[in-house]
């Protein structure tokens, strides 16, 4: 078996298993409290983490480039109450101009 | 958002909240599929991620280490642990999810970051939401990813066009609604900081795991 196929197939099984965890071995039964106080938590905290992982994130580094201008700016617009896609749209054509003129 | 009046929010009120986030799975869809022609992956190959793994971070970190030249190892282990994130979101959403184990499986796969944070956005998890925004994101997700194959070196360079900032974007407008409230602002700065901190040193994917140890905050009084 070539090496894409040895990856597609572990990655699927071992992602299929992750996103069953919760509603297949847990099923209805309710977290207790405390826990709970972690677990709204992690929508927060893990969309923070990949808002920072996709702006600064590099080869193992962190890259300051085009892409911080463009994210500052869709930030601005969506505090401002801007939807997901306007939002999306500032960041990629700041982004993009700034990389067209540099 | 559904559900203000009272009544329980439909499957389709799910595929509804999800539209405004089309262009994000078929431009990210696209894009994965260009880059999978450059990794030398076979439209099958790319076909089959997508529908089973369906998960656009992981499935880039995979291939872009293969791209790389990196090992199988490492393709496998920076996607699996960018995506050990779900086991902690199908756990926040185990309880809303009917019916029998199997139906259970196969609906917890529709499980993505945006269905997820689209289905919470009313205060607790809507099954239906999950599911309609779930399906709609996976029936763009896989033929756009195989279509991006297909235009290959056409489309140019992605990120000339800036979609790298625009993922950025997309996840900053998902993250908008959740925070709220002094706890939920101390755990997200403390997120960004440890991933700020470990992207020089750790390979890709662990500083998100990592930045998950923020969520302990709520075990303080």
């Amino acid at each position: 078996m070539s090496d894409v196929w040895i990856v597609v197939i572990v990655v699927g099984a071992a992602t299929a298993l992750f996103k069953a965890a919760g509603p297949v071995f847990l099923g209805r039964r309710r977290l207790p409290t405390r826990i709970d106080a972690v677990v709204v938590l992690i929508a927060p905290v893990m969309l923070t983490a990949l808002v920072v992982s996709q702006t600064f994130g590099g080869d193992e580094e962190i890259a300051v480039d085009a892409r911080v201008p463009g994210v500052a700016a869709a930030g601005v617009a969506i505090w401002r109450g801007a939807p997901i896609v306007p939002a999306m749209a500032i960041a990629a054509i700041v982004t993009a101009l700034i990389r067209l003129v540099a | 958002m559904a559900a203000v009046s009272g009544s329980a929010p439909r499957v389709r009120d799910g595929v509804r909240a999800a539209l405004p986030l089309v262009p994000g799975p078929v431009l990210f869809g696209l894009t994965f599929g260009v880059l999978a022609q450059a990794a030398g992956m076979s439209v099958a190959a790319t076909v089959v991620m997508s529908g089973t793994t369906f998960a656009g971070s992981a499935q880039f970190a995979a291939v872009s280490v293969l791209e790389d030249g990196g090992t199988v190892v490492a393709a496998i282990l920076s996607a699996i642990l960018l995506n050990a994130r779900y086991a902690g979101m199908s756990v926040a959403v185990a309880s809303v999810f009917p019916g029998s184990r199997v139906r259970r499986f196969f609906e917890s796969q529709l499980i993505v970051d945006e269905s997820w944070a689209l289905s919470g956005r009313s205060g607790r998890f809507e099954w239906p939401i999950l599911v309609g925004a779930g399906l709609l994101l996976y029936v763009l997700w896989v033929p756009s990813t195989a279509l991006g194959m297909i235009l290959g070196e056409g489309l140019g360079d992605p990120n000339d066009l800036g979609l790298d900032a625009a993922f950025a974007a997309l996840f900053l407008a998902l993250a908008r609604p959740y925070l709220r409230g002094r706890r939920a602002l101390e755990a997200a700065a403390l997120a960004a900081g440890i991933t700020l901190v470990l992207l020089p040193f750790a390979p890709a994917g662990v500083p998100l795991i990592l930045a998950a140890v923020a969520c302990l905050l709520g075990l303080r009084r």
